[in-house]
């Protein structure tokens, strides 16, 4: 009541200066499949607007700085249905916009890199977590925002390894990118000292994800399915596909944690990350959506703040020089994670500090204390300068 | 080792012993909820009071009656009253206050409010808002120029120090510095502004006439990554000679030739340093470590740490009695 008081005695809003020229204006595209994957949690069902939405709010944050600086932000969004051409949309994008935030398939966003290589548009990759894009497909003209698979993996082992749970059941699911996921499993398992007790597949068979009484028929088949295992200390599961990984937590016939695609879950972003200055972000995010941050809209918010942060260094909307700035040794981005976000020149795969999540809290931030690395200990996640296939073309 | 680091702080507090050397120090432990009081006497905690949810800046009013302090998760500013050590009013800040800064009349208080990118108008004596000045996005550090007719407001991810006129209540003009600028300090003679960028890990040094960064302190610790030197509290000596800038997870405190801009010194304080507090004869700097849940206190003339202080969890800020 006190506020409302003296809200109605106060002087109001105190304008800001007005500025004299036109505000130059900055447009960001964005591109991303209509299609949503279902999740096994009704908790982490996509919206319609995952991603887009990070987006949204980064570009409110760029005006509010733009104001002082007399730029203007502007997001153009295009949705692909199914059969629409990714070419010709991204050339549509292409039109007004020098930057497009891409949330797309692996082979959908080269497609675009391909068709955009001669104009300069820059395709900033928000949602393709593949290694082979950063690696033999990798190209001169996609930044990727998205951590890879390789990262997400090896944050999570140096923190199994930290805590000392190095004998691992790994689970995998029996589609592409599950194997590919499963792939980087084994990688980070060499390279940090963890040792696969046993693979299994957890074949995909059909069905819905949702039934009336599902459970029962789960609670009789994850023990099953996991019963006389080697010894281990932690099972790992790789299911993006989001068939099987999200049953397995209680229900393993060891009692065992689960880490993965669930339990422990390396990932740039969770609804409950508050440390860092995080809170803020997140009560932005929530006061514009009405619902939590989503690691794929933190990509999509920090792939639209780079081009801000570009704009605002180098006072400038001219596309050349954001994207020499944002290439260049000078960029640093500040989002959340305790240390400036920088882009590796070998292959502008962006490095980021990766948190480990429960669903409810964040259990920790990796890269874990003591993995040493003589450039930047956030190459200790993924595939670093010396193992790197990209050729930058 | 407790007991070895008090040994040459209590020789160094014998041989300048006089009846009117205690001071009282507030600390804000964030995750707490509580203020710490400090006797600098006796160099302990003397009460612990209880304030609102996540309290972090904190400042004593002008005639030390009272300490105001931010409590950004009640959306308010909670008053202690220092005679009675318990809270006994609330300031109507915007959403989440976090740092604040009073002209030097004690009459008004300007609050950063970091959730809604504004920095708010309090009139102290009526306890009434009198406006709003829109900034850049999450305002925080605050500073008031010496002669009272600029007041900077830093924001964290614009990336600015906000030049405001106090007369006008308009924003003048924007430097742009490092990433997430956390704290502004003018020197006494109104010469520079100096910012700090916790993520960039510098101090710009800010000419406050032409609004233009003129200089930046960098810090370099061998045996540190970069990244983990994160500049936060900044503390100038009077005089003008000498700075003092928290390191953050660095655990340092880097001493600076405030005229040539040149660090000198390193000292090593608890763990996560952000903020400062001169004791008002400038013979002790206290600092608020916050993941060691401390504070040390740095001789100022000798330039070492002597005494290092258990206060509540997660100290952030510090204010120091006026007299």
């Amino acid at each position: 009541m006190v506020r409302w008081l003296v809200g109605a005695v106060g002087l109001g809003l105190l304008a800001t200066p007005v500025l004299a020229a036109d505000p130059i204006e900055i447009d960001i595209g964005y591109l991303h499949r209509a299609a949503i994957q279902s999740t096994l949690s009704l908790v982490e069902q996509p919206t319609e607007n995952n991603g887009v939405a990070g987006a949204r709010l980064a570009i409110e944050d760029n005006n509010t700085t733009g104001k002082f600086l007399n730029q203007r932000f502007k997001l153009d969004e295009i949705r692909l249905k199914d059969g629409d051409d990714v070419v010709t949309a991204a050339k549509t994008l292409a039109g007004h916009d020098g930057f497009i935030i891409a949330d797309l398939p692996p082979d959908d966003l080269l497609k675009a890199a391909d068709a955009l290589r001669d104009r300069g548009t820059v395709l900033l990759n928000a949602g393709a977590i593949d290694d082979r894009l950063r690696e033999e497909d990798c190209r001169a003209n996609v930044i990727h925002v998205a951590p890879t698979r390789s990262m997400l993996a090896d944050a999570l082992a140096q923190y199994l390894v930290w805590k000392q749970w190095k004998r691992w059941l790994l689970v995998v699911g029996s589609h592409e990118k599950d194997k590919l996921y499963a792939d980087a499993f084994r990688r980070a398992a060499t390279r940090f000292g963890a040792k696969i007790v046993q693979e299994r597949t957890f074949e995909d068979t059909g069905g819905a994800r949702r039934t009336d009484s599902g459970v029962t028929l789960i609670q009789r088949q994850m023990p099953v399915f996991t019963q006389q295992a080697p010894a281990y200390d932690v099972l790992v599961a790789a299911d993006e596909s989001e068939v099987f990984a999200s049953y397995l937590p209680y229900r393993t016939w060891d009692p065992r944690p689960v880490a993965g695609s669930a339990g422990l879950v390396p990932t740039s972003w969770d609804a409950a990350h508050d440390q860092w200055g995080a809170i803020q972000l997140q009560n932005r995010f929530v006061k514009l959506t009405s619902r939590h941050m989503t690691a794929l809209d933190m990509q999509a918010w920090t792939a639209a703040r780079m081009v801000g942060e570009a704009a605002s260094r180098t006072n400038s909307s001219d596309l050349k020089k954001l994207v020499d700035f944002i290439r260049g040794p000078d960029f640093a981005l500040a989002a959340f994670k305790g240390q400036p976000l920088t882009l590796r020149d070998w292959n502008l795969q962006l490095r980021q500090p990766i948190l480990l999540a429960d669903g409810r809290m964040v259990v920790s931030v990796s890269p874990q204390e003591g993995f040493l690395h003589q450039v930047s200990e956030l190459d200790t996640l993924g595939v670093d300068r010396p193992e790197t296939k990209c050729k930058l073309r | 080792m407790w007991r070895y680091c008090l040994l040459p702080g209590l020789a160094v507090w014998l041989a300048a012993m006089s009846p009117a050397q205690a001071f009282i120090a507030y600390v804000s432990n964030e995750k707490g909820n509580t203020v710490s009081v400090i006797d600098t006497d006796s160099w302990a905690v003397t009460d612990t009071i209880k304030v609102g949810q996540r309290p972090r800046g904190i400042e004593f009013s002008r005639d030390g009656k009272f300490v105001m302090v931010a409590v950004g998760d009640d959306d308010t500013i909670d008053v202690i009253d220092t005679a009675k050590k318990q809270v006994v009013d609330t300031l109507p800040s915007g959403p989440d206050p976090e740092l604040f800064t009073q002209d030097a009349a004690g009459k008004i208080l300007y609050v950063a409010n970091e959730n809604d990118n504004t920095v708010t108008v309090i009139d102290l004596e009526k306890r009434a808002r009198l406006g709003d000045i829109q900034v850049g996005v999450e305002p925080e550090g605050m500073a008031i120029s010496p002669d009272g007719k600029i007041l900077i407001n830093t924001s964290e991810t614009t990336n600015m120090a906000h030049f405001i006129d106090t007369a006008k209540r308009q924003v003048v003009a924007s430097v742009l510095v490092d990433s997430r600028p956390r704290f502004a300090a003018f020197k006494s003679d109104g010469s520079e502004l100096w910012v700090s960028s916790e993520i960039g890990g510098t101090v710009s040094i800010i000419d406050p006439v032409k609004h233009a960064v003129t200089g930046k302190i960098e810090f370099s610790i061998p045996g540190l990554r970069r990244e983990a030197i994160q500049a936060v509290g900044i503390g100038i000596t009077k005089d003008d000679k000498t700075a003092f800038v928290a390191l953050g997870p660095a655990n340092r405190i880097a001493v600076v030739d405030a005229t040539s801009h040149k660090v000198t010194k390193y000292l090593l304080v608890g763990q996560r340093v952000w903020h400062m507090a001169f004791t008002p004869d400038e013979k002790y700097l206290l600092t608020t470590n916050g993941v060691s849940n401390d504070v040390s206190v740095i001789d100022v003339a000798a330039q070492k740490v002597i005494k290092t202080i258990q206060v509540g969890e997660l100290p952030w800020g510090i204010t120091m009695s006026p007299r």
